[in-house]
């Protein structure tokens, strides 16, 4: 079965900051880290400019399809995808198979600097994901040695009051 | 694939609405999000045809509350139901926490359901998920209409493994959140055990 992605305060703060870092060196107006089903995982960047679900949902979306595409012509992935506006424009590339780096930049920027930019920090964030994985796979241990989890406690009644109103 | 975020303090999962075209699932997601107070959803995005039949996804955010201090989230996504798009259907069950199926309860739909719920199995299996396993809900829609096969033969052909069952009718909200509800339980219900 999939395993669930759990991301602990430490990498997330560590994954903010390489996001932080990638925006500032590369004048982009907003940057996003996705997992492929679609929901964000960390953000930086105008955030209040963009509608950041749906945002994620369709990147997403959008990753699928064109993985799928590049499947029926026999190749195993389009690594980096672009897409130009007349203003803003998209890039969008693949971190460590599982998670999606979608950056919005306009003409303050530039394709080839949000390229370079893109592939030293996806270097950063594949080694924090390796680090979250072997932290997952701890946990799981943890859980069933000692049922540590925060949500083995939860009970009918909590998932009943969530649909109260 | 439940995504656990420890530092936003966030429980997001993804349920997808499976079923024969024109069934009912963006009915379902449409009067879930005309119900739903506007500060716990995020904007409905449908990818449709000009005549309305979806075309990739249906797509709808809900946050339901918290449970155990951690805001629970639920996206919710339907499928194109109609048979050729069955590459964009097997895209979106990627990474599925659980499923509810529309069944169109009409008589000359009973091939189409049972057509669908088979595609449904063979489309999880690719993804390495099991229909037995996973948290499953199945709505018999359109309870209104005339030529409609009775509940109980309905539910003989086309419940799986006595998942919780419910007659609908999607456009006027009947059985909708109760269906939601029940998928929704299953799915935390999954994660307590761990
Ligand atoms: N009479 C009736 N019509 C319904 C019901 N649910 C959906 N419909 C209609 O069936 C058609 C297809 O519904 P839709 O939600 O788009 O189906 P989808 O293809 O499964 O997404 C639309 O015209 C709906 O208005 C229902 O419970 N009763
Ligand atoms: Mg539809």
């Amino acid at each position: 079965m999939v395993t669930d992605l759990v991301i602990y305060k430490e990498e997330y703060d560590r994954l903010e900051d390489v996001l932080r870092r990638l925006r500032a060196d590369s004048n982009a107006r907003a940057i996003f880290l996705i997992d492929k089903n679609g929901q964000q995982i960390a953000a930086s960047g105008e955030l209040d400019q963009f509608d950041t679900t749906s945002l994620a949902s369709l990147t997403a979306g959008n990753v699928a399809a064109t993985d799928g595409l590049a499947k029926l012509i026999g190749e195993r992935e389009f690594s980096v995808l672009f897409h130009e506006g007349k203003q803003d424009h998209i890039h969008i590339s693949i971190v460590g198979k599982r998670a999606i780096l979608l950056v919005i930049f306009d003409d303050r920027s530039s394709l080839g600097l949000v390229r370079l930019r893109v592939k030293r920090a996806s270097g950063d964030m594949e080694s924090i994901f390796d680090r979250m994985t072997s932290k997952a796979s701890e946990a799981l241990e943890d859980v069933s040695a000692s049922r540590s989890s925060p949500f083995s406690e939860i009970t009918d009644e909590d998932i009943d009051a969530l649909f109260s109103e | 694939m439940t995504f656990i975020n420890y530092a936003s303090k966030e429980i997001n999962c993804k349920i997808v609405y499976y079923g024969p075209g024109l069934g009912g699932k963006t009915s379902n997601l449409q009067y879930i999000y005309e119900k739903t107070s506007a500060d716990s959803k995020g904007k409905m995005i449908s990818l449709a045809t000009e005549a309305d039949r979806t075309l990739f996804f249906d797509f709808l955010p809900l946050d339901l509350g918290t449970v155990r201090g951690f805001t629970t989230r639920f996206h919710l996504y339907t499928v194109p139901g109609q048979v050729f798009y069955d590459a964009s259907r097997k895209l979106i069950l990627k990474g599925v926490d659980g499923v509810v199926f529309v069944a169109d309860s009409q008589v000359e739909r009973m091939d189409a359901n049972i057509e669908s719920i088979r595609n449904l199995q063979e489309n999880l299996e690719e993804h390495g998920f099991d229909l037995k396993q996973i948290p499953y809900a199945l709505q018999f829609n359109k309870r209104d209409l005339a030529n409609i096969v009775p509940s109980d033969q309905m539910y003989r052909t086309l419940n799986f493994k006595r998942e919780p069952t419910f007659e609908a009718v999607a456009t006027q909200g009947l059985g909708v959140f109760d269906t939601l509800r029940a998928v929704a339980k299953l799915i935390l219900k999954d994660l307590s055990r761990g």
